[in-house]
C-alpha cells in the first residue's frame, strides 16, 4: 500500500518540521494535525463572531420598542449570524475534527492529498473576510436572510460579495470534502474494513458525498442571483419570464442536506463518546451506519418542506410530507441505539459524556419540533414564526454546537498531551445546559402565539418570553468564555499530563498513538487487532 | 386606527368608548366570544382560531405534541433509569451486548405506525385546506414593502368595482417603533388590547359565516399573509397568484403580521382582518361603492388618520362596521 511510501516521505519532511518557522508550521502547513487545528481555532473564532451577532439580535428583542439598532442593521444582523455559524462555525468545526481524527482513526499518516487540505482551509479566512467587511462598507452587509431568497436580496449593495464569498467557502468545502473521501477509501491501514471503522469516520464519508453533490448547486443559484442583479438576466424575476420560486427549489435542494451536513458527524462524534463513557460497544454498530445513509438519501428528497408555504400543489405538500416524517424512523433508531448503549454500561460522566447526553435529550427535542413541523397544516401556523427559530437551535446548538464541544472536551486531551481542567469543563456544561434551554425553549411558546421570524421588534404580547430568551441568550453567550477559558488553559498551562489512552473505556487506533500523536500519525500501518477497535467484531 | 377587539359576550348595544373623545360604533353585541385569537402575554399554546378550518392545525398540534411528549417520556425515562441504574460508582459492571434483532425491529416498526396516523390526520386536514371551491367571495391580497392591499372582486357571485385600498402600520404603533422613540408600546392600545405593531389605519373588512377566497400575490419581493386565528399563512409572491380560503364563524378583529422576511420594516406591516356579520358588512359595502363625498364615512375616517400620529389616543374608525 502507500504506507510505505508515506514513510519515507515522513522522514524526511520530520526533519523540516523541527526547525519550521511559525509562518512555515501554520501557513504552509501540510500536515493534517496543524491544519485540523487551523480549522478549529478559526471556527471558534467565527462563533464568537457569529455569538456576537446573536447578542445583538438578543439585547434589540430584550423589550418591546427599538432600543439599539436600526431595523435594517438588525436584518444584516440575523443574516450574517446564520452565515457566519454555519458556513464559519459549524462547517469548518467539523472538518477540523475530520482533519484530525480521520487519519488518526484509520490508521494514516496524514490526509491523502495534504497541500489541498492547506489550500481548502487558506480560502476560508478571505471568505469571511469578504463576508464580513461588507458590515464596514456603504449600504451595509447582506440583510435579506441567510437564505439570500430573491427579490429582497437582489436589493442589496453587497450581493456581489456575500455570492463571492459562497463561492469560495463552496470551493473550499468542496476540496476538504473530496481530501475526507479520498482519505478514507485510500488510506486504511490493511484490515481497517470499512465496517470496522468507527461511526464517526463513516458519518464524515456520508457527509463527504453530501458535500460534493449540493455545494455546487449552491453557487449555481448563487451565481444566478449575481447575474439576475448585474447582468440582466431573468431566472428569479417574474417580470421578464423567470420565477422566485424556483430559487427557492434550488436553494433548499441544496439547503436540505446542508442541515444533515451540519448534524451527521455530530451523529459520529455522539456514537464515540457514548460508547466509550458507557465502557460498551455501541449498539447496533450496523443500523447506526445504515441509518446515516438513509437520512443522507432521504435529505435529497424532502428540501420543499422548507417551502410548504409558498402555494405547492398538494401533490407536492403531500410528497414532501409523507418523506419528511420517514427521517424520524432512521433518526429514531438512533437515539433509541444510543440509549441502548448505555444499558447495562458503566457509565462514568466526564464532560464529554455530559454534552453527549444533552445531545441525545436536545436533539431529540429540536426532533420533535421537527417531526410537528412536517405535518403540513400544522406547519401553516408553525412556518417562519419562533416556534422555527426554536427548532432548528436545538438541532444546531444543542445539537451539532454541543457534539463539537462534546468532541473537544473528548479529544484535546489527545491533540495538546494535557488534561483538561474537569471542573471548569463540567461549570461550562451545566451553565451551556441550562441558559441555552432558557434561550430557546420559550421561543416555542412565541411561534406558537404566532410571532414571526427575523422581526426587530415585536407587540407586548411576546414581551415576557423575549425577555427571558434574551436573558438565556446572554448568560449562554457568556458561558462560552469558559469554553474558551478551558481550552487555553489545556493548550497551554496545563501541568496534568494525559495518557495514551485518556479514557478508560476508549478504544480505537487514535487512543493507540502518544498523547499528543507523533507529527505524522501512522508512519507504518498499524497491526489492527480487532478487539482493540470499538467495532472490531461486528456481527449485527 | 381601527376600534374593537373581541368583546365579552354579552356587551349587546353598549357604546364603548375607546379612547379620549372617541366612540366605538363596533362591537354592537355582534361580537359575541371570547375565544383567544390575538397573541396573549404568556400564551403556551397555538390558537384554535376563529374559522371552519382552524381547528385542523390546532387538533394536529396537539396531538402530534402528545405524542411526541409520550415518547420523549419513555425514552429519556429510560435513558436516566440507565444513567441511574448503570452507573460505574455504583458498581456496575458493563455488558458485551451490543444488537437486539427483536427490539430493533420494535422500534422501527412502532414509529412507522405512529407515523402513519399522524399522516393520515395531517393529509386529511390539508385536504380541507387545499379546497378552494364555492367560495361565496373573493378578496385579493397584494403585498408591497411594507404594506398591503386588498382589493375586493366579488361578493355573493356578483363582481365588485373599485373597492380596494391600501392597509399600513397605524401612526400611534409607527411613531413608537422609531429607534429611541421614547414613546412607550404599552400605551398603543384600542380599549383594553394592546395592539403595538399589530394594528393597521384600514383593516380588511370581510362578512362572517362566507367562505372567502384569497388570491395573493405580492408586487416586490416575497411576502407572506399570516393571521394565526385563521390557521393558515400564504406567501405573496411577485408573479405568483395562490389562492386559498378562509370562512371565519366569530365576528371580531384578528390581527397578524407578514411572515416572510422582505426588508428594513418587515416587522412593521401587520394584518388586520376585521369579520363582521353579513348585513354589516353588506352596508360596509354600500358604503365603499358610494362615489366618495365629504359627507361619507368612509374618507371621513381616512382623513381621521394624520391627527393620530400627535394624539395620544388615536380616534377609532367608529363608522366602518
Amino acid at each position: 500500500m502507500a504506507h510505505e511510501a508515506a514513510h519515507d516521505h515522513h522522514d524526511e519532511h520530520h526533519d523540516h518540521h523541527e526547525h519550521q518557522s511559525f509562518f512555515q508550521r501554520w501557513v504552509m502547513s501540510t500536515n493534517h494535525k496543524d491544519i485540523g487545528t487551523l480549522y478549529l481555532v478559526f471556527s471558534l473564532l467565527m462563533f464568537f463572531i457569529g455569538g456576537s451577532f446573536a447578542m445583538v439580535i438578543r439585547a434589540e428583542l430584550f423589550k418591546p420598542g427599538m432600543q439599539l439598532v436600526q431595523p435594517y442593521f438588525f436584518n444584516e444582523m440575523t443574516t450574517m449570524h446564520a452565515l457566519v455559524m454555519i458556513f464559519g462555525a459549524v462547517m469548518p468545526a467539523f472538518v477540523g475534527l475530520g482533519n484530525w481524527m480521520i487519519p488518526m482513526m484509520v490508521g494514516a499518516p496524514d490526509m491523502a492529498l495534504p497541500r489541498m487540505n492547506n489550500l481548502s482551509f487558506w480560502i476560508l479566512p478571505f471568505a469571511f473576510a469578504l463576508l464580513l467587511s461588507t458590515l464596514f462598507l456603504p449600504g451595509g452587509g447582506p440583510a435579506g436572510g441567510w437564505t439570500m431568497y430573491p427579490p429582497l436580496s437582489l436589493q442589496s449593495a453587497s450581493l456581489a460579495y456575500v455570492v463571492f464569498a459562497v463561492h469560495l467557502m463552496g470551493i473550499s468545502s468542496i476540496m476538504g470534502a473530496i481530501n475526507i473521501i479520498a482519505t478514507i477509501l485510500n488510506m486504511r491501514a490493511p484490515g481497517m474494513d470499512l465496517l470496522k471503522m468507527p461511526v464517526f469516520v463513516w458519518s464524515w464519508l456520508i457527509t463527504a458525498f453530501l458535500l460534493i453533490a449540493v455545494m455546487p448547486v449552491l453557487a449555481g443559484a448563487v451565481t444566478m442571483l449575481l447575474t439576475d442583479k448585474y447582468f440582466n438576466t431573468h431566472f428569479f424575476d417574474a417580470a421578464g419570464g423567470g420565477d422566485p420560486v424556483l430559487f427557492q427549489h434550488v436553494f433548499w435542494f441544496f439547503g436540505h442536506p446542508e442541515v444533515y451536513i451540519m448534524i451527521l458527524p455530530a451523529f459520529g462524534i455522539i456514537s464515540e463518546i457514548i460508547p466509550t463513557f458507557s465502557r460498551k460497544p455501541i449498539f447496533g454498530y450496523k443500523a447506526m451506519v445504515f441509518a446515516i445513509a438513509s437520512i443522507a438519501f432521504l435529505s435529497f428528497i424532502v428540501w420543499a418542506h422548507h417551502m410548504f408555504a409558498v402555494g405547492l400543489p398538494l401533490g407536492a405538500e403531500i410528497f414532501f410530507m409523507y418523506a419528511t416524517m420517514l427521517i424520524a424512523v432512521p433518526t429514531g433508531v438512533k437515539v433509541f441505539n444510543w440509549v441502548a448503549t448505555m444499558w447495562g454500561g458503566s457509565m462514568t460522566f466526564e464532560t464529554p459524556m455530559l454534552f453527549a447526553v444533552a445531545f441525545v435529550i436536545l436533539f431529540t427535542i429540536g426532533g420533535f419540533s421537527g417531526l410537528m413541523l412536517a405535518l403540513v397544516p400544522a406547519d401553516f401556523q408553525y412556518h417562519d414564526t419562533y416556534f422555527v427559530v426554536a427548532h432548528f437551535h436545538y438541532v444546531l446548538v444543542t445539537g451539532a454546537i454541543f457534539a463539537i464541544m462534546a468532541a473537544t472536551y473528548y479529544w484535546i486531551p489527545k491533540w495538546t498531551g494535557h488534561m483538561y481542567s474537569e471542573f471548569w469543563g463540567k461549570v461550562h456544561f451545566w451553565n451551556s445546559v441550562i441558559w441555552v434551554n432558557v434561550l430557546f425553549f420559550p421561543q416555542h411558546f412565541l411561534g406558537l402565539a404566532g410571532m414571526p421570524r427575523r422581526i426587530p421588534d415585536y407587540n407586548v404580547a411576546f414581551a415576557n418570553f423575549n425577555m427571558i430568551s434574551s436573558i438565556g441568550g446572554f448568560l449562554f453567550g457568556a458561558s462560552q468564555l469558559i469554553f474558551l477559558g478551558v481550552i487555553i488553559h489545556c493548550v497551554w498551562f496545563s501541568k496534568k499530563k494525559a495518557t495514551d489512552r485518556v479514557w478508560e473505556g476508549a478504544k480505537g487506533l487514535e487512543w493507540t498513538l502518544s498523547s499528543p500523536p507523533p507529527h505524522h500519525s501512522f508512519t507504518i500501518a498499524p497491526v489492527i487487532h480487532d478487539d482493540e477497535l470499538a467495532h472490531g467484531h461486528v456481527e449485527d | 386606527m381601527i376600534s374593537g377587539g373581541i368583546k365579552p359576550k354579552g356587551s349587546k348595544g353598549i357604546v364603548r368608548a375607546l379612547g379620549v373623545g372617541a366612540l366605538s360604533l363596533i362591537g354592537m353585541g355582534l361580537f359575541g366570544s371570547t375565544v383567544l385569537a390575538n397573541p396573549e402575554p404568556g400564551q403556551l399554546n397555538l390558537t384554535p382560531g376563529v374559522t371552519t378550518y382552524s381547528n385542523v392545525p390546532y387538533m394536529l398540534n396537539n396531538v402530534a405534541l402528545g405524542v411526541c411528549v409520550v415518547i420523549g417520556i419513555l425514552v429519556f425515562g429510560a435513558m436516566f433509569i440507565a444513567m441511574f441504574r448503570f452507573r460505574k460508582s455504583r458498581g456496575a459492571v458493563a455488558e458485551k451486548w451490543a444488537h437486539n434483532t427483536t427490539v430493533e425491529i420494535i422500534w422501527t416498526v412502532i414509529p412507522i405506525i405512529i407515523l402513519i396516523t399522524l399522516a393520515w390526520l395531517a393529509t386529511d386536514g390539508l385536504r380541507q385546506f387545499s379546497d378552494t371551491t364555492g367560495a361565496q367571495m373573493t378578496v385579493k391580497v397584494t403585498g408591497y414593502q411594507w404594506k398591503w392591499r386588498y382589493d375586493y372582486v366579488d361578493y355573493q357571485g356578483k363582481a365588485i368595482s373599485n373597492v380596494g385600498f391600501l392597509s399600513k402600520l397605524d401612526d400611534q404603533s409607527n411613531a413608537t417603533r422609531q429607534l429611541n422613540s421614547g414613546l412607550d408600546p404599552y400605551a398603543v392600545k384600542v380599549g383594553d388590547e394592546n395592539v403595538y405593531l399589530l394594528n393597521v389605519d384600514k383593516p380588511l373588512v370581510v362578512p362572517v359565516d362566507t367562505k372567502i377566497r384569497f388570491v395573493i400575490t405580492a408586487d416586490d419581493v416575497i411576502h407572506s399573509w399570516f393571521i394565526p386565528a385563521l390557521g393558515w399563512k400564504m406567501d405573496a409572491i411577485p408573479g405568483v397568484v395562490n389562492a386559498t380560503w378562509t370562512n371565519i364563524k366569530v365576528p371580531g378583529v384578528y390581527r397578524g403580521q407578514c411572515a416572510e422576511l422582505c426588508g428594513q420594516d418587515h416587522g412593521f406591516m401587520p394584518i388586520v382582518v376585521k369579520a363582521v356579520s353579513k348585513e354589516d358588512f353588506a352596508k360596509w359595502l354600500a358604503d365603499q361603492q358610494k362615489p366618495a363625498t365629504p359627507a361619507a364615512p368612509a374618507p371621513a375616517s381616512t382623513a381621521a388618520a394624520p391627527a393620530q400620529a400627535t394624539a395620544q389616543v388615536a380616534p377609532a374608525h367608529g363608522a366602518q362596521g
